[in-house]
């Protein structure tokens, strides 16, 4: 682990050819010719779902959704670092982080579509529900891994939240505690360029990694569109949590090609130009110039690779569109784990004031 | 029976103590909680008893301290954090309010968060700005918290166990002023009440006064001032301010007919406001007089020299009650 903010960790170069870094290739070289193909069906999955939900908003299925187009390396490859028993908190943009967890692709969308606030069962796959008030989750994962720590659990927590969040102060309280007592968790940056309109030196005249300097916390930047890259500086962060040599940093740097959300509008603050030289960075493009390359393209795993994406897609759609609305009265539940009698006596007024509708209804039919 | 003397603060560090014993995943974490036994000495000799992995202290951050409880309670743990005074909650009060009290609803009640929030709370002590104020509404305003507030060392000493106990988040407020008062109690006898009910902490027909924390006090010595001038008062201890048990409430205006509400805290959009609202709604035709209320004034809590003023003291309370009497 590299004490000094060096030049980006990168194991592709974007032709595809691979970068002689012994020291980080050594953290992959159980990655053989099935694993790459594995990691760029992740990629190509990611972005598939990604167009599908994307499609399903303006179609007017979904509220809203945070397009990861871009990131897909940065996501795929810190993810598929982890262990099970590892836990991720996670924010609005990881779908694919959540894929690769083993959430259900059908389940995903629930918080977008309006249906619920959260998809799926944390502890069922070691991953948070996103959170929205970005850095809060920073302080989340710390105290995880502290709890994990006076476990005696040998494992890793990783931290998901963009460059925006480093400026928040839940993030720095976040590194000054995971420092204080030598938290395992790692803290992943997806340095994305733009905290929805505001590029990154609004945010920090210097590079995000470097911040983690001040509390003597070990960083580095990795190219964040290199999945191989991305792959083993996590795994190398995680392995140091795990053994007890506390937190790291990790600032991938990547882009989000698209908007912020569906909301969004890029153009009015970014200039096309600028796209379009991220566009040869591709992360996908360069995994596949290297299985190419490689000679591991073929036209069989190609077509495999785009059925399981589709498969995965519409799994994302039908699971969208068929998600039954909530139940008026599901407003009142889960408050609280225990009953409250203000609540309670609110769910039975609404209740009757429903029921007179019904009658009203019944007689209308 | 073992009937024991004990201040509120000895109290709650005796119920904290219990609480450690009872359940290994409970921790405690804040500023100073650990050798010095926090500013309060409410966590005295704990952290040498169970050690510094049971009892933590932590940076000087109050969004890191509940924040990091947070995440410890996702692990399974039951922390308790310190806030080291009412003034100085502000920078964690977007975990409290945005997660810490959302996570069950969020998550349809997949995830707890067992988190138990102690601030000192209040004025009287002559402290210094930020260190006497009544933040209590910004959390009873808030779903998915539950709030209390102990008034006498039996209800801290089993409020706080019950509170750690809790599978809800609780904003755990302690009558700062109140810590040196002595009671006498059975520590091993289990609570009266449940920790959502109110208490009738004294019995009358007059008129009612609703009162909570270190107002409780006033209001019974109110009481005893109004009894030797032929009025009987029932006081009523709240205990718990979300939910409010107003069960309680109603029943004794029901009696009664007359209703005072006192708090510490700024009258507008305070406690009183919902109560009077909500009992007029309920109790509109038993009552003889409008709802009062009585708290600190809408100002922020003044220098010290002042706050005999802008407490509510048995002479306003009083005041209030023959103004209810009057109507």
């Amino acid at each position: 682990m590299v004490d000094k903010i060096a030049y980006p960790v990168q194991l592709i170069q974007p032709d595809g050819l691979r970068v002689f870094r012994p020291d980080y290739t050594s953290l992959v070289r159980d990655i053989r010719p099935d694993q790459l193909r594995d990691l760029y069906e992740d990629l190509v999955v990611a972005r598939r779902m990604d167009v599908e939900a994307v499609a399903l908003q303006r179609q007017g299925e979904l509220g809203l959704w945070a397009p990861l187009l871009g990131q897909e390396a940065a996501q795929v490859g810190s993810a598929r670092a982890l262990r099970p028993d590892d836990y991720a908190f996670i924010s609005y943009r990881e779908h694919a982080v959540a894929y690769c967890r083993g959430v259900d692709p059908g389940v995903m969308t629930r918080m977008w579509r309006g249906c619920a606030h959260s998809a799926w069962d944390p502890s069922s796959v070691n991953v948070t529900n996103p959170a929205i008030v970005v850095g809060s989750q920073g302080l989340h994962a710390t105290g995880y891994a502290m709890g994990a720590h006076l476990d005696g659990a040998e494992i890793a927590t990783i931290a998901y939240f963009g460059d925006g969040a480093t400026s928040q102060g839940d993030l720095a309280e976040a590194l000054g505690f995971s420092m204080s007592f030598n938290a395992p968790v790692v803290f992943f940056c997806q340095n994305n360029q733009f905290a929805i309109s505001e590029p990154v030196h609004l945010q920090s005249p210097v590079p995000i990694a470097q911040r983690a300097a001040g509390y003597g916390m070990p960083a580095l930047r990795v190219d964040g569109n290199d999945v191989l890259a991305v792959l083993a500086v996590t795994r190398q962060a995680t392995q140091r949590a795990r053994e007890g040599s506390g937190p790291t940093f990790i600032e991938a740097i990547t882009y989000r090609m698209g908007p912020h959300t569906t909301s969004d509008d890029p153009t009015r603050y970014r200039a096309a130009a600028e796209t379009e030289i991220w566009k040869a960075r591709d992360p996908i493009d360069r995994m596949r110039r290297l299985l190419d390359r490689e000679g591991l393209l073929g036209e069989e795993f190609l077509a495999r690779v785009q059925a399981t994406a589709d498969a995965v897609a519409a799994r994302l759609r039908s699971g969208t569109v068929e998600a039954p609305d909530p139940a008026p009265l599901d407003l009142f539940d889960h408050v609280y784990s225990t009953d409250h009698p203000l609540i309670d006596e609110e769910r039975e007024q609404y209740a009757a004031y429903l029921a007179g509708f019904a009658g009203i209804e019944e007689a209308l039919s | 029976m073992t009937t024991t003397t004990l201040s509120l603060g000895a109290a709650l560090n005796a119920g904290l103590r219990r609480a450690l014993e009872h359940d290994r995943k409970v921790v405690i974490m804040g500023e100073d909680v650990g050798r010095l036994g926090g500013v309060f000495r409410i966590t005295d000799t704990l952290q040498k008893d169970f050690g510094d992995n049971r009892v933590i202290d932590t940076p000087l951050a109050e969004s890191g301290i509940v924040g990091a409880a947070f995440g410890m309670a996702l692990r399974g743990y039951r922390p308790v954090c310190e806030i080291q005074f009412d003034g100085f909650v502000y920078p964690a009060f977007d975990q409290i309010v945005s997660q810490v009290a959302k996570i069950h609803y969020r998550t349809q009640g997949r995830v707890t968060a067992p988190l138990t929030i102690r601030i000192p709370y209040g004025g009287g002590i002559g402290a210094v700005e930020h260190h006497s104020e009544s933040p209590e509404a910004y959390f009873v305003h808030t779903a998915g918290l539950r709030v209390v507030t102990p008034s006498n060392p039996a209800d801290a000493f089993h409020m706080i166990q019950q509170s750690v106990a809790a599978d809800d988040p609780v904003v755990f407020f302690e009558p700062k002023r109140r810590y040196w008062d002595k009671a006498d109690f059975d520590v091993d006898a289990g609570p009266d009440l449940p920790l959502h009910r109110a208490r009738v902490a004294r019995e009358g027909t007059d008129a009612t006064i609703v009162a909570y924390g270190s107002v409780v006090p006033t209001a019974l010595s109110a009481a005893s001032i109004a009894a030797d001038e032929g009025h009987s008062l029932e006081v009523i201890d709240l205990r718990s301010l979300s939910p409010i048990d107003f069960d309680t409430v109603e029943e004794s205006v029901r009696k009664t007919g007359r209703l005072v509400v006192a708090h510490e805290a700024s009258t507008f959009l305070g406690l009183g406001a919902e109560i009077a609202a909500r009992i007029s709604e309920k109790c509109f035709y038993q009552l003889d007089a409008p709802v009062l209320r009585v708290g600190g004034f809408d100002v922020p809590y003044p220098p010290s020299k002042l706050e005999r003023h802008h407490l509510p003291d048995a002479d306003r309370l009083l005041d209030a009650v023959d103004r209810s009497l009057a109507a």
